[in-house]
């Protein structure tokens, strides 16, 4: 309960203070060209990077899992990697690097690159996945390999593509690091900009409550086509007769040398060429330090909280499916499809409103962060306690244990492995967080995360790059994590 | 003496009476099968025996003591559950040792019970290093370890494979009766009820419909359902040629022959309509003149007939009327 009063807070605060705000001026600011504007700007950017990213993911899916290309193993985890470089360290590499890089386009093309391996994993698990039975047969039936990859191939990784590409799109409209850096003025960066600047905090909710009809209505229309697509069995056991590429692999090569070379290696070669100097100014060694230190605390704190909300939660669901553990489990997942800017500035009315200690305290913050990764924590929670089956306490009370020993000899041991890994993945996700950490930081207190957003929007690319390189070996380990076990 | 009974047992989930008035005994030292099809309550019997669901109402005593309402730990009851369920993080001696207190440990009494189901110098493997029917074994004799007064089954073979799950039954079997120990098996398959048990209890949408040794619930069922769940049943009507000179018990129009009753001979009293090889032997189905279909069971190693082939037929045994 506790857990999903957390996650409601910023929706319920959002909502009070919109209500607050009375309709007049509501419809004052929600019907201006400018909001037309941004609303039409950012759903044409999460259009243009979804389809992308479709296109890019399912393509390097399907060449790493159905040809004969020669090191498809290696091209497959560097088709991952770019989710290792947070967009706003991408956004920083390419602004440093190219001159003039700014607006929808180049938005777009930081974007795609750095969202399209959301697609790329689940429908590689996919593709690897599928029946191959149901393929022989359509082809055993008459139909040639264009014909059978359309009818039975793509209905089988339908809901693969749907999935990477919702969270393609969710993540497109709550991108706030990326957009703001690279200039292009959609929702996110037009509520930060009227927060920050401090005269329009009306302005910023209304559009923050446009920001969150169009998440919510984004989650529903996947709900309404997924409810009418089967599920599909996954059965199996059998490799699947790879296509051979021939010449064509030349072609293929081509395909992914231009992709991870401008995914992952435009930001690599920006970190470098600034790190040299960025770390040669003086004094600079001892800022990163601090700030990553207070990245830290601030991030563990946040875990810690996260993990004892989602304890419940997830054991719960794990344990006990009903009513009560679906509705928890939404509840938390909502409040992960809203942008993390949202869920700041919520929170900066709940802590000036209500908590007014917490206000402009870590405490604050760490709340923020678990009510943006309560999800990630739940689902690493129940899937850990799948790992001690009911059965298995069953055989164990009736060899003479009692519930606590059962707890501690069985229960404990085998979930305490998934927990661990579910927290440290909440920890390290909080240390690259950026827009609620903005709104929510004390004064002076400076983050991994902040410090460089900082550093890039005054265009000192040089400052900037030793907390880039730092963010990236932070998000290298989930990534890697999430590559060999996802 | 009995060392487990069940009177009067009732559970409901809902609306479905998933147990309805379960009586049942079970011998020092005897295994007795309950069999039954999926859905019959079986598996609730036996969570309710263990304790991991209460019952609505009715007695279970073990050895003499009460332990309707006692928890699981308790009650001094072990389980082998259907896929073993070995604890994942132990190895095997520790997961043998688990029920065991510290004395019964240092006495030798895990590589005693991992000897009885042979399966000595395994102590230190890890259960995700074993097959499958190594780990059944393991969770045998994690459940023996502790001399419980009553072992429970759940179909403990049921995820092996045929030749694996004979001789595996077999090697229970012994390891039981070598520790002497009382066990309810819980089993969908005929064929492994008839050959491990002492008794079998047939158990039909919640209630125990027979219960006996199994070859006189083989060649006596109670009714026809029984007949046909213990074993194929091929039925003449009372009176017909074929049952010249033969006993029949019981009263009613409909007489049960088992195919290892009918024999082949030369002659045209039928027709052969199908033949199912199966190695060590062969059955034979036949169509009579007037209709009536039989099979027969015969010895693999003989001629196998063709079909549409005329046979002739011999009715051997006492059989049952309904």
């Amino acid at each position: 309960m506790v857990a999903s009063a957390v996650a409601l807070i910023p929706l319920f605060y959002l909502g009070v203070r919109v209500s607050e705000a009375g309709w007049s001026r509501i419809a004052e600011e929600l019907f201006t060209s400018r909001t037309g504007v941004l609303a039409s700007r950012s759903l044409a950017l999460a259009a243009v990077v979804t389809i992308a990213c479709v296109a890019i993911g399912v393509a390097a899916a399907f060449l790493v899992t159905r040809t004969d290309l020669p090191g498809r193993r290696m091209l497959g985890v560097l088709s991952a990697l770019p989710l290792a470089i947070p967009t706003y360290v991408a956004g920083f590499a390419w602004v440093s690097t190219v001159d003039n890089f700014e607006g929808f386009w180049d938005a777009a093309l930081v974007l795609t690159l750095c969202s399209y391996p959301y697609v790329y994993l689940p429908v590689a698990a996919a593709l690897a996945g599928a029946d191959p039975a149901q393929e022989e047969v359509a082809r055993s039936l008459g139909r040639g390999p264009l014909a059978t990859f359309a009818s039975v191939t793509l209905r089988q990784i339908r809901p693969a593509v749907a999935a990477g590409g919702l969270l393609v799109a969710l993540y497109v409209l709550s991108d706030f690091g990326a957009v703001s850096i690279v200039r292009v003025e959609v929702f996110t960066r037009a509520i930060f900009t009227s927060i920050n600047l401090g005269f329009d905090r009306t302005g910023a909710l209304v559009l923050a409550t446009v920001l969150v009809v169009l998440t919510v209505a984004l989650l529903v229309g996947e709900g309404l086509t997924r409810r009418r697509g089967a599920r599909y069995a996954r059965v199996s056991v059998r490799a699947h007769t790879r296509i051979t590429l021939g010449r064509l692999r030349f072609a293929v090569w081509a395909f992914f040398a231009a992709v991870s070379a401008t995914a992952l290696g435009v930001p690599l070669l920006s970190l470098v060429r600034w790190f040299g100097a960025g770390v040669s100014r003086p004094g600079s060694v001892s800022e990163v330090v601090t700030a990553a230190g207070q990245s830290l605390w601030a991030a563990l704190l946040g875990a810690v909280l996260t993990l004892l909300l989602a304890m419940p939660v997830g054991l719960l669901g794990a344990r006990s499916p009903g009513p009560v553990a679906t509705m928890l489990d939404r509840v938390a997942y909502l409040s992960h499809a809203l942008p993390g800017l949202v869920i700041g500035l919520s929170l900066v009315f709940f802590g000036v409103r209500v908590a007014y200690p917490l206000y402009q305290t870590v405490w604050l913050l760490a709340l923020a962060y678990a009510a943006l990764f309560l999800p990630l924590a739940v689902g690493a929670v129940s899937s850990a306690a799948a790992q001690a089956p009911p059965a298995l306490e069953e055989v164990a009370r009736s060899l003479g244990r009692g519930p606590w020993a059962v707890a501690r000899t069985i229960t404990v041991p085998l979930a305490a492995p998934g927990i661990g890994a579910g927290t440290a993945l909440v920890f390290l996700t909080c240390m690259k967080e950026l827009p609620a950490t903005l709104l929510l930081r004390p004064n002076g207190y400076d983050t991994l995360a902040t410090e460089l957003w900082t550093h890039t929007s005054a265009a000192e690319f040089a400052a900037a790059a030793p907390y880039a390189v730092v963010l990236v070996l932070i998000a290298a380990v989930p990534t890697w994590w999430l590559i060999r076990h996802g | 003496m009995a060392e487990l009974i069940l009177t009067g047992v009732h559970k409901r989930f809902g609306a479905v009476k998933a147990l309805d008035g379960i009586d049942l005994s079970v011998h020092t030292g005897h295994l007795v099968a309950v069999l039954g099809p999926s859905g019959c309550g079986k598996t609730t019997l036996l969570r309710c025996v263990a304790g991991f669901d209460t019952v609505d109402a009715g007695r279970i005593t073990v050895a003499g003591r009460d332990v309707t309402s006692i928890a699981p730990q308790r009650r001094r009851i072990a389980v082998v559950p259907q896929e073993g369920a070995l604890f994942p993080h132990l190895s095997v001696w520790h997961n043998v040792a688990y029920g065991l207190d510290r004395a019964a440990r240092s006495r030798g009494r895990v590589e005693e019970t991992l000897a009885l189901v042979g399966l000595e110098g395994y102590g230190s493997r890890m259960p995700h290093q074993l097959s499958g029917g190594q780990q059944q074994r393991v969770a045998v004799a994690r459940a023996l370890a502790p001399r419980p007064p009553v072992v429970l089954l759940d179909e403990p073979f049921s995820a092996l494979d045929a030749a694996l799950r004979v001789e595996l039954r077999r090697d229970i079997r012994a390891a039981l009766q070598a520790d002497g120990a009382t066990a309810l098996l819980v089993t969908h398959d005929q064929g492994e009820a008839l050959s491990i048990a002492d008794e079998i209890a047939v158990m039909r949408e919640g209630g125990i419909v027979q219960s006996g040794p199994p070859t006189s619930v083989y060649a006596a069922p109670r009714d026809a359902w029984v007949a046909g769940f213990v074993g194929e049943a091929v039925w003449l009507p009372a009176g017909h040629p074929l049952l010249h000179g033969i006993a029949v018990s019981g009263r009613g129009t409909r007489i049960l022959l088992r195919p290892e009753q009918i024999e082949l001979t030369g002659g045209a009293d039928a027709v052969v309509i199908r033949t199912d090889f199966h190695g060590h032997d062969a059955v034979i189905g036949v169509r009579l003149p007037e209709g009536t279909e039989l099979a027969a069971r015969i010895l693999g190693t003989g001629i196998i007939p063709r079909i549409g082939e005329p046979v002739g037929l011999r009715v051997t045994g006492p059989a049952h009327a309904f």
